[in-house]
């Protein structure tokens, strides 16, 4: 039985193969509406995330299959001191896939050791978040046409943004990748992250704090949020919180294709008067989000 | 000083300095109803000081949690008196239960039957990561 605990389980192939499967669900969506009719998703979300919580929901809907779950601990046995594997194995008698959000890091892969139904990681504090990686995998394979040869431009919290690291990691296993790596000083992506991907790879990257240095180079910009919980001095964070905003003016010199991701929630690090641009594809990237985990869905569950 | 050799068991050499206590208890040798002699600061050609333990009867010693201790350790094995193997060390590709995740996100922090699992991701730095959260151990000692 497979889960999705890491983005690292899945092979390129793999992944390559959800692609095609959403891109199919994306031009084919009847003939995938029954595919998972009498199946249960089980969401056990330990912590509150509205988007990604309703997103596996409505995936697994739209394979006409059914949903149950929680949406934060406090309405779950977990309140009452159980541990995750024992939910996990009560959760597996009445679903027969879950997916599991949790505060602590490592969570789901304990629920993944003792479950009888398969795991999906749908984040784990500030370490994994595989779906979310899928989806931008999706978006980009939609809107550039490729995962190849593309200068990638990650900008905003790379220390502490665990969506960032996932997709460095994804992307590094594709030919001909560059990035360019956009933080303040205090946010630089982690040395570990460098030497570990980027340098055993051998993958081309820059390190910059400008945000319109390498902008007309990019194929694909990726904004993050800082993220309030990630600090422990709030003076630090108000301090960069909004060192960037990305702005129209901002994107005079990027190119006429460029393709900017978010994985939203988004606070002040875009600009509202992006939303309109043809460039922005944030909203786009979270009605992929659907479309892959129903491709997850139906690998997880080995439905043809 | 005079430390009575051992007839039978073993001699645990070439400890660094100060760590002979942290060996005792992770093997558990407080159990043992023999003679254990702990030597500090002996006098070491290689480092100036080291650290020594004997052992005065055959037992089963994790050689995983002593390489992962301190992997430039030497067990010599002795036999009727004599020392009959010098068992080199290896750093493990894995530990259980030896030291412990200090990730206050990590899953173990919370849930203390969880086996303390790390896994060497680094040959060259000597790097350990939490099997769980997959946070490097700073310091495995």
């Amino acid at each position: 039985m497979k889960h999705l605990i890491d983005i690292k389980d899945l092979s390129v192939e793999e992944i390559d193969n959800l692609i095609e499967v959403a891109k199919d669900i994306i031009a084919n969506p009847e003939k995938y509406s029954h595919k998972c009719d009498g199946k249960i998703l089980a969401t056990l979300f330990f912590e509150p995330s509205t988007r990604t919580r309703l997103s596996h929901e409505s995936a697994m809907l739209s394979l006409g299959g059914k949903v149950l779950g929680f949406s934060e601990a406090a309405s779950s046995s977990a309140a009452k001191g159980e541990t995750v594997s024992d939910t996990i194995r009560m959760v597996g008698c009445y679903s027969d896939v879950i997916a599991m959000r949790h505060p602590k890091e490592g969570a789901p892969y304990v629920a993944s050791i003792k479950s009888e139904v398969p795991i999906i990681n749908a984040g784990d504090g500030g370490h994994n978040h595989p779906t979310q990686t899928l989806t931008d995998l999706l978006t980009i394979k939609c809107e550039k046409g490729r995962l190849e040869k593309l200068t990638v431009g990650l900008c905003g919290d790379l220390k502490f943004g665990r969506t960032v690291h996932s997709l460095i990691t994804a992307m590094s296993r594709y030919k001909n990748i560059k990035f360019v790596l956009i933080s303040p000083d205090e946010l630089k992506l982690p040395e570990y992250v460098k030497r570990d991907v980027l340098e055993k790879n051998n993958i081309e990257y820059v390190e910059t704090k400008d945000i319109e240095e390498y902008m007309g180079d990019l194929d694909i910009l990726y904004m993050t949020r800082v993220q309030k919980e990630r600090f422990f001095n709030e003076a630090d964070y108000i301090r960069l919180k909004d060192y960037y905003i990305l702005n129209k003016e901002k994107l005079k010199k990027a190119k006429k294709d460029l393709c900017i991701m978010h994985p939203l929630p988004r606070v002040n690090e875009i600009a509202t008067d992006v939303d309109d641009d043809s460039r922005a594809c944030y909203f786009k990237q979270a009605k992929y989000g659907k479309y892959i985990r129903m491709a997850l869905i139906l690998k997880l569950l080995e439905v043809k | 000083m005079n430390i009575d050799s051992i007839k039978n068991g073993y001699v645990i050499d070439h400890i660094q300095s100060g760590k002979a206590m942290k060996i005792y208890e992770v093997l558990n040798l407080n159990e043992l109803d023999c003679q254990v002699a702990i030597i500090t600061n002996a006098k070491s050609k290689k480092t100036g000081k080291k650290d020594i333990i004997k052992i005065d009867r055959e037992i089963d010693i994790n050689l995983d949690t002593l390489g992962f201790i301190d992997h430039n350790i030497t067990v010599n094995v002795v036999k009727d008196d004599k020392i009959i193997e010098k068992r080199k060390l290896n750093l493990p590709e894995k530990v259980v239960n030896v030291a412990k995740c200090n990730n206050p996100r990590c899953i173990t922090s919370i849930e203390k039957d969880l086996d303390q699992i790390f896994i060497l991701t680094d040959k060259e730095k000597e790097v350990y990561r939490c099997k769980y959260c997959e946070m490097s151990l700073k310091n495995k000692n």
